[in-house]
């Protein structure tokens, strides 16, 4: 809402500074990375929705990005559907389990929501280890094809599908930003802010809810189909429910119920776990004690810490002005039954 | 305006609230009074929605809302207040309130993926309502504080203007002036007065008897769930059930 | 006949590690309120801890189980401590991302210390019963009989003993508890304390004829969910009863059904049931 005089020159900065990364990067490792980093910021963005603006915890979230990325994989490897319309059906579908599943969990409030859907999330885990006929269980799909061209473009190599990335990244947090500020929005966030009082002000909680379950889902299947034409591999335990704990840190880090506050968080955490090598698989010893820090000192985040600043300082140079005002004009904002 | 039949409400094997039967009248201030656990919060949990009665009808403008939900007894105008309302603290008070006049509008998500002009009038009328119960509740001052920021007494005004947010027929406000000071207390009776004023119909819960006596058209007794008394004020002051079972002797004599 | 004696012994079996191991879940719950997701990793740390004991000190099965017991005691009443008790104002998604941390982080240790790889703990007693034409595995028969006998002490403690019957009261009531004067430190810590005992002597129980590995506990903490859910949360009953059903319907189902899908059939039951009854089946524990 505050200082949105300097907010569009900072985003149209960030942007730049996306566009150039490739020609800066060292190496296209580096560029590699970061298309990963965006690829789980899209899941998380999708995770934060459910998560952040409407307070609830979906520990199922890494089964929807399996989804949508087996979906392409299956589709196009299997039975050579090509990559766009595997796509379209990875979203398509993951939204349409995710209603399902939304109808279903959501009827339960708090814990057992979590609870339940810790449990969706592991079953969909084991149904792709399972079901080797379709999913080739834990052996995992091979050789997906990177997605195909689009006119003269082509995504066979890392700097095109980098912008590729970038550009569903952007896309992704434009609509975003649509939905949380939003009166849709709102009625997200007086649901976290208190189930009870968002249903006195006539908000249907099980229809609200079950939208924001269903569009996380669809952002955590993009990402996922995204993933398979992007790694190109793809095994059962990417439906884990540790890989929903690796987004649950990206929120936390970044800024729960912020719009870049999953990405800030996404990229951090990817380049601290590549930096520090040795942290590849013990990655937890320090995201683990990192979580339970943050929810303990620092619950809301990077984002969100500097965003209260903002609010603040915003709230009081309102303050101030009014303060000069009443003195020139006295009587103005006195009450009507002072 | 609300009619009341035969209400009763079981959890389990305690009877809540007991076959209630009474009426409230339209542009009234009616008040529930009785004992802590008398079925006082119960029964505004019935009236608007969040437990569904065991029998008994509740009868709003003329329409049966026996079972409804609670946001859909919002929309035909039951608007209520709870003991303590839960802000988002690092928004402003303005904000906080938009969210309140969203029932009235009818932008889907289509509208907001398409930014359509439906949408953004939507979002102007919620702003607009927003303003317009700040004034109402005399907390222009206030809107672009934090939430955060604001006093015990601003945040019940904040509550009242999330209610009169929803454009309601009737409030229901359970314990409008508690945890507030006397002063304050005279203020926001005066706040339920100009409700009524502009038309609308008042139920509240309250354990201040000054105020109750003298804001209050009507008054409903419950002790343990049962009704033992409804009437004026100066009724209820002289009626012999209600002075055993709740006002005690003290209060007679005094 | 066999075949069916020896289901019905491996539905003991399962149904009363999974029982222990839910009862530690549905008193934490009951008392405090926290779905303790990093349970399934004390269950994971009680295994190692007894693993190590046995393996590397040649410690006997049975003092490996008390000292397992002892240290992930002791791990989940620090836990509280240090991180639940601090966040008992927090709002309830806090408790548990830092239980969520927790888990994480317990894992993580394990790993690094001993590796993602399957160990084995050597069965204490190999032997083969037999009765009339009825064979079983000593080690199944040690670990019912000491499943239920530690249930029946669990029992005598919380209905004989003052502290017992003081948990007993703020699983039912917390804000009545603390009117009366309950000291809520003290039956926390207790609760805590119980409830890791109990995670590492199932897992201890149930080592001899299992695999360890850092991951074993997600599996066992997430039908514990399904078990206290089912059995209503904060209800002892509940996680007895619910944790047999869970080890008959999984045995029986492995057998009769498949045994490739027999750890969905505990989620597909819960799905089931709260599709149907989206309180549990005993509502009386349930609280949203």
């Amino acid at each position: 809402m505050m200082s949105k005089t300097w907010q569009k020159p900072l985003l149209a900065v960030l942007l730049v500074l996306a566009i150039v990364f490739p020609m800066l990067a060292a190496n296209d490792y580096y560029i590699y990375v970061m298309s990963l980093a965006y690829i789980m910021a899209i899941a998380a963005v999708g995770l934060n929705l459910i998560l952040g603006y409407t307070g609830q915890l979906n520990l199922a979230h890494a089964g929807f990005m399996a989804i949508g990325a087996y979906t392409v994989g299956i589709l196009t490897v299997d039975y050579g559907v090509p990559y766009w319309v595997a796509f379209v059906v990875a979203g398509a579908l993951s939204a349409i389990i995710g209603f399902f599943a939304g109808l279903l969990s959501l009827r339960l409030k708090g814990h057992f929501f979590s609870i339940f859907t810790l449990c969706v999330g592991f079953m969909i885990y084991l149904i792709i280890e399972k079901w080797d006929a379709l999913t080739h269980g834990t052996v995992g799909i091979i050789d997906i094809p990177a997605p195909t061209g689009v006119g003269p473009i082509r995504f066979d190599n890392t700097w095109a599908q980098y912008y590729l990335v970038l550009f569903f990244l952007v896309v992704s947090l434009w609509l975003m930003s649509r939905i949380v500020n939003s009166l849709l929005g709102r009625a997200f966030i007086a649901i976290r802010n208190g189930e009870d009082l968002a249903e006195t002000l006539g908000i249907n909680l099980m229809r609200t809810k079950v939208l924001a379950f269903v569009l996380s889902t669809f952002y955590a299947g993009m990402a996922g189909a995204l993933y398979a034409g992007f790694v190109r591999f793809i095994g059962p335990a990417m439906a884990l429910e540790s890989h929903t704990f690796d987004m649950i840190a990206f929120i936390l880090v970044g800024g729960i119920g912020t719009l870049f506050g999953p990405l800030l968080g996404a990229i951090l955490l990817t380049w601290l776990t590549q930096s520090l090598q040795f942290l590849q698989d013990f990655r937890m010893i320090v995201f683990g004690p990192l979580l339970i820090l943050l929810v303990m000192f620092f619950p809301q985040g990077l984002i969100g810490y500097w965003r209260e600043r903002q609010a603040r300082r915003a709230a009081a140079s309102v303050q101030d002005r009014r303060l000069q005002r009443s003195v020139v004009g006295p009587q103005q904002e006195v009450g009507t039954n002072a | 305006m609300l009619e009341i039949q035969g209400l009763t409400k079981r959890f389990g094997g305690l009877t809540a609230v007991r076959d209630v039967t009474t009426t409230f009248d339209k542009g009234r201030i009616n008040a529930i009074i009785g004992p802590n656990g008398a079925g006082k919060t119960t029964f505004f949990n019935l009236v608007s929605g969040y437990h569904k009665p065991t029998s008994g009808r509740i009868i709003f403008d003329g329409q049966d809302v026996t079972g409804l939900r609670p946001d859909q007894v919002a929309k035909l105008g039951v608007a209520r207040t709870f003991q303590s309302t839960t802000l988002f603290d690092k928004a402003t008070v303005l904000d906080n309130l938009i969210v309140g006049h969203r029932l009235r509008t009818t932008s889907t998500f289509w509208d907001v993926v398409l930014n359509t002009s439906r949408l953004r009038e939507d979002e102007h009328r919620c702003r607009a309502k927003a303003e317009e119960v700040l004034d109402f509740v005399g907390l222009s001052s206030v809107a672009h504080h934090l939430a955060a920021d604001i006093s015990q007494e601003e945040r019940k005004r904040v509550a009242f203007a999330l209610a009169l947010a929803t454009d309601p027929k009737i409030v229901l406000l359970d314990e409008p002036a508690g945890g507030v000071n006397p002063e304050e207390t005279l203020g926001l009776a005066e706040l339920i007065r100009k409700m009524i004023r502009k038309g609308l119909t008042v139920c509240l819960i309250e354990h201040k008897m000054d105020m109750i006596m003298s804001l209050a058209d009507k008054i409903v007794v419950l002790d343990h769930g049962e009704m033992i008394a409804e009437g004026t004020p100066a009724q209820i002051r002289s009626d012999q059930r209600v002075i055993e079972a709740y006002l005690g002797a003290d209060y007679a004599a005094a | 006949m066999n075949i069916f004696f020896q289901q019905v012994l491996n539905g003991l079996t399962l149904g009363s590690v999974y029982a222990l191991v839910a009862l530690g879940l549905t008193l934490v719950y009951g008392i405090l309120h926290i779905p303790n997701f990093a349970h399934g990793a004390l269950y994971m740390v009680g295994a190692y801890m007894a693993f190590y004991l046995v393996g590397s000190l040649g410690a006997n099965y049975w003092v490996a189980m008390a000292g397992a017991a002892l240290v992930v005691a002791l791990l989940a009443v620090l836990s509280d401590r240090f991180i639940f008790h601090r966040l008992r104002n927090a709002p309830p998604l806090h408790d548990m991302i830092a239980a969520i941390g927790l888990l994480l982080f317990l894992e993580a240790g394990i790993q690094a210390i001993w590796g993602a790889e399957f160990h084995r703990l050597a069965p204490p007693y190999p032997q083969i019963v037999r009765l009339f034409d009825l064979v079983a595995p000593a080690q199944r028969l040690i670990i019912i009989a000491a499943a239920f006998g530690l249930m029946f002490v669990l029992h005598l403690f919380l209905t004989r003993t003052l502290t017992g019957s003081t948990i007993i009261a703020m699983a039912q009531n917390r804000e009545g508890a603390s009117l009366v004067g309950i000291d809520a430190t003290k039956v926390s810590v207790i609760t805590f304390a119980i409830s890791g005992a109990l995670a590492a002597v199932a897992a201890t129980l149930f080592a001899p004829i299992n695999l360890i590995y850092p991951s074993m506990g997600h599996l066992v903490i997430m039908k514990a969910f399904v078990i206290i859910i089912l059995g209503g949360m904060g209800s002892i009953p509940g996680a007895i009863v619910g944790g047999l059903v869970i080890g008959f319907a999984e045995s029986f189902g492995a057998f009769y059904v498949s045994t490739n899908y027999k750890d969905i059939i505990a989620f597909a039951l819960l799905v089931l049931i709260l599709s149907f009854r989206p309180q549990g089946l005993f509502p009386s524990g349930a609280r949203a």
